[in-house]
């Protein structure tokens, strides 16, 4: 296993840079998820690492060696694709063991690693089979034993369960990250779907436009968004974002929303007069059927009862929010209810570059720092 | 799909990798131009230049032969009738096969098996059928039509009209296979959603046929319609077959010019002729049964 | 009720047009294998009921016949070998490089299928002749890879395309360069539309006549042969000939028919 390293990558596709100067160190043994939307340069990054892409500029690093120049054969990786790419005239134990025929292993080491793979990824009774006798998940599987059984230094996996229907992607989810810790292989997964990001990454790298926005840790992206983009990607529902005015002359601050005034800390103290946006998670919001001091008034539009808990759709003056009630909490639409917002989960952002506003609170958005250039604001994209 | 904008979908990437792909095309480009490209120069040529000079006394030869208004009109008629009667054949068995019919699978193979069958072979299997002691006098007789002492003379050098429509019939017989798939490929491209979508709104069989089915197939038909009308002008051994000294086409008559009369100027000319037809008339198909971008399904 | 009757209707309508493609082909080769004296006859037996091999053995015992059965097979195999071995890497490449002029250079190849093949076989008749290679089959072969190379090209083209290019690149991710991951990956799943391209080219060149009979005059192929010879020739001459020239088309077609509908249909795009 080893480390990995991308300095200043660069990839243009004609006019356009699917990656645009990236910086990113993941350690030995780090599960690392690159995230995005399509089109964000994820999977390009990820190929340029795998030397399915030749970089414009910039280094890649491999164990310490630079990998720049050299063909996939020889980075000492292994790749999962999100197509799976089983060879369909080879029987799957053919298949899992064609990396290690291609190192001229010896047939016994081959079957022992083969058997080892197979029995971790549950397919020994496939063995004799081939790949169109076997179902998507199956062959999933097929996918991850053959990258596995080489014991590359890293292993690189292309959105692989963005192909599986809903509840067997939720399976293999657990299943891929108990084998993956397991192993303790160093690596890079790249998804669109922020739920596997949240539940499989040791840490996330958002991208953006080819840049990456913010690399953390699950809780931090999602409680501290780097900006208005990461904090809508992320979640379900995206976090709200509401224009707002903090106003501070004299007694305790408060936020003026389109809909009501809302009480804040003394931290909140110098964005007075700032252009600011207020980034709040539905479940951070309190909803309540009564009214109270320092809560703002929304009218229900929608209600989504979801299980475990219901999704409200509420209005309050011009803004729609996304509010979420225990599940006996059942407000008719177009009823009233009352929104309590706990100043300390708010995350202040700027209006007007859509970055993350570090307040008087010591909590500092990442360890790699590439967020000094704000990526695009605007609208939070729907996560595709 | 230019080297452009995104990186494409599964199935393409871009790669520069050495100039490799440059490397792998030129064998046939070089092949295509030294091969194509100079024979057709070559054809201009012979045809517009003689003993060194250029001149349109080939041309001149050809115009005044006797043959020559005989083969461009046969070679027209030919087209004018064959092309129509072939389509309406074709699109009736591209539907068949395309629809719900038992043993859909041997049906499939018999109306392809016209495909690998040359002209020559098509012409002399139907001559061999309209011929004066041939099987289409044979079943008449069994069906008490005709004297069977005097078999009725289908072939006769001296009536155009059967003879025209002997080749007619050997030529749809052999090339409707080619138009038939062509369709059937275009049919099967129709996801049958639009089909049932207009069921359940109303249209009837000729109905969706008319506003849904036909309109969707205009690319298919385009292409197989432009192929169709090309091979056309290259009608040739069916005609020999049949028809003998009978009747003419214009690629017969290259042929004569060719080998009996060894004058290579006018058989170029009537390529060039040949050419200069089936390009105006591809142009003419093209602009017809153009189909507007937005229009299409992707 | 109605769609019961219209259900016959369709059904009859496809068995007459059925009938009309097979009939003729039955009745050459019923008139191929029959006697000689039944040849002539009138009117024709319309069941096989005195088969022989007369008809046939004159007609390959006719000069120059087998000869020219030799060489239609050894100008076919030729034609493949040329249009094949230059098709396919220019196919491989279409379908795997998005390069820097593909489009104009497909656009070129379909363009070719413009072109008669009359305008193309009197000028080589001539160039032939200053190369001296006039009046052979290599001739003969250049003239028919020429006509065969696009459609190889189109093919092979979509052959590759319809193999997901992922395929090769876990191959060379799992340790193998370009060229191994073709030879192991690509090509066995590429070799049945491989194969039936190189079947139906070896048909294209078999039924070709015109350049055939323009090319040649001793050394001439099976269809050069049989067209200079028809209208000079008896009847058993041309009824053997006939079916000589269909059979081959006859098992091409039952070989290959699966494939057919994924050649046309993409070459046709």
């Amino acid at each position: 296993m080893a480390e990995v390293r991308f300095q200043s990558v660069r990839k243009t596709f004609g006019k356009v840079a699917a990656v645009d100067d990236v910086d990113l160190e993941i350690a030995d043994g780090e599960f690392v998820v690159l995230l995005g939307p399509s089109g964000c340069g994820k999977t390009t990054l990820l190929r340029c690492l795998a030397g399915l892409e030749k970089v414009d500029g910039g280094k890649v690093e491999i164990g310490g060696r630079n990998a720049t120049d050299l063909p996939p054969r020889r980075r000492r990786i292994a790749m999962v694709f999100q197509s799976y790419a089983v060879f369909p005239h080879m029987k799957v134990y053919d298949n899992v063991a064609f990396g290690l025929k291609m190192q001229r292993e010896s047939k016994a080491t081959i079957k022992e690693r083969v058997g080892s793979a197979a029995s971790l990824l549950h397919i020994e009774d496939y063995l004799d089979r081939y790949p169109s006798q076997l179902s998507g998940g199956q062959r999933q599987r097929v996918a991850v034993a053959r990258a596995i059984a080489t014991k590359a230094d890293v292993l690189l996996m292309d959105e692989p369960l963005s192909n599986l229907d809903a509840l067997l992607r939720m399976e293999m989810r657990a299943e891929l990250k108990a084998l993956l810790q397991k192993l303790d292989a160093t690596t890079i997964y790249v998804t669109h779907d922020q739920v596997e990001a949240l539940s499989m990454g040791d840490r996330i790298a958002v991208m953006n436009s080819g840049r990456i926005v913010q690399v953390d840790n699950p809780l931090a992206v999602y409680d501290q968004p780097a900006d208005i983009f990461v904090g809508g990607f992320i979640g379900t529902p995206p976090m709200n974002f509401v224009a707002a005015q903090v106003i501070a002359n004299g007694a305790a601050p408060t936020a003026q929303l389109s809909g009501g005034t809302l009480p804040l800390g003394e931290d909140a103290r110098p964005l007075a007069g700032k252009d600011v946006v207020l980034g709040i998670r539905a479940e951070s919001i309190n909803v309540q059927t009564t009214p109270g001091d320092g809560m703002i008034r929304a009218s229900v539009v929608v209600v989504e009862p979801l299980g475990s808990h219901n999704l409200l759709t509420v209005r309050t003056g011009d803004d729609m929010l996304k509010v979420s009630t225990p599940p006996n909490l059942f407000p008719a639409p177009e009823s009233d209810v009352w929104l309590q917002i706990a100043p300390e989960r708010i995350r202040w952002m700027d209006a007007v570059t859509g970055a993350a506003v570090s307040d008087a609170s010591e909590v500092t958005p990442s360890r790699v720092d590439v967020l000094t250039r704000a990526p695009d604001t605007g609208a939070a994209p729907a996560p595709s | 799909m230019s080297a452009a904008a995104q990186p494409a979908s599964v199935g393409q990437r871009i790669r520069r990798w050495e100039g490799l792909p440059y490397w792998l095309v030129l064998p046939t480009l070089a092949y295509l131009v030294l091969f194509f490209g100079w024979p057709m120069v070559e054809a201009f040529t012979l045809a517009f230049r003689e003993e060194g000079v250029w001149s349109l006394d080939a041309f001149e030869r050809m115009y005044d032969d006797l043959r020559f208004g005989e083969a461009l009109k046969t070679t027209l008629i030919l087209i004018g009738v064959i092309v129509p009667l072939q389509f309406a054949l074709a699109v009736s068995m591209a539907l068949l096969v395309n629809g719900r019919l038992r043993a859909r699978g041997l049906f499939l193979y018999i109306f392809l098996l016209p495909l690998a069958i040359s002209d020559l072979a098509a012409g002399i299997v139907w001559s061999s059928i309209f011929t004066e002691r041939g099987y289409l006098n044979t079943i008449l007789q069994h069906l008490g039509i005709g004297d069977p002492n005097l078999p009725r003379i289908w072939l006769d050098p001296t009536d155009q009209t059967t003879l025209l429509g002997t080749v007619v019939v050997a030529e749809i017989w052999r090339s409707t296979a080619l138009i038939m798939i062509i369709l059937v490929a275009g049919l099967q491209s129709i996801p049958k959603e639009f089909n049932e979508a207009a069921e359940v709104f109303g249209a009837g069989f000729w109905q969706r046929l008319r506003t849904v089915t036909l309109p969707m197939l205009k690319p298919s038909i385009q292409v197989a319609l432009l192929l169709r009308v090309i091979l056309a002008f290259e009608v040739f051994a069916t005609v020999i077959a049949i028809a003998g000294e009978g009747t003419t086409v214009l690629a017969a008559e290259a042929y004569r010019w060719e080998t009996t009369n060894q004058d290579e100027n006018v058989a170029a000319a009537y390529a060039s002729l040949i050419l200069v037809l089936s390009v105006v008339s591809a142009l003419i198909v093209l602009r017809l049964l153009r189909t507007k971008k937005e229009q299409l399904l992707r | 009720m109605r769609t019961a009757a219209i259900g016959t209707v369709k059904y009859a309508f496809a068995i007459l047009l059925a009938l009309w493609v097979i009939v003729p082909i039955y009745f050459i080769t019923l008139a191929a294998f029959s006697t000689e004296e039944a040849v002539y006859a009138y009117p024709k037996q319309l069941v096989p009921r005195d088969m022989s091999t007369d008809t046939m053995r004159f007609f390959l015992d006719s000069e120059g016949v087998v000869p020219s059965l030799q060489r239609s097979i050894l100008v076919a195999l030729l034609t493949l070998v040329i249009a094949l071995g230059l098709g396919v890497p220019a196919g491989y490449a279409l379908a795997r490089f998005a390069f820097r002029g593909a489009d104009t250079f497909r656009l070129g190849i379909v363009a070719t299928r413009a072109f008669p093949i009359v305008i193309l076989s009197i000028p080589l008749a001539v160039i032939f002749l200053r190369w001296g290679i006039d009046d052979t089959v290599y001739g003969v072969a250049i003239a028919h890879a020429a006509l065969a190379l696009p459609f190889a090209v189109l093919v092979t083209s979509s052959v590759f395309a319809g193999i997901s290019v992922e395929l090769e690149e876990a191959a060379m991710t799992l340790g193998c360069n370009r060229f191994s991951a073709i030879v192991r990956i690509v090509l066995p799943l590429a070799l049945p539309g491989l194969a039936a391209a190189a079947i139906f080219v070896f048909i294209i060149s078999w039924n070709e006549v015109f350049a055939a009979a323009i090319l040649t005059l001793e050394e001439r192929t099976l269809p050069a042969q049989i067209l200079t010879l028809l209208n000079a020739s008896p009847l058993p001459f041309k009824f053997a000939g006939g079916f000589f020239l269909l059979a081959p088309s006859l098992l091409v077609i039952l070989v290959i028919r699966k494939y057919l509908f994924n050649m046309w249909g993409r070459v046709v795009k």
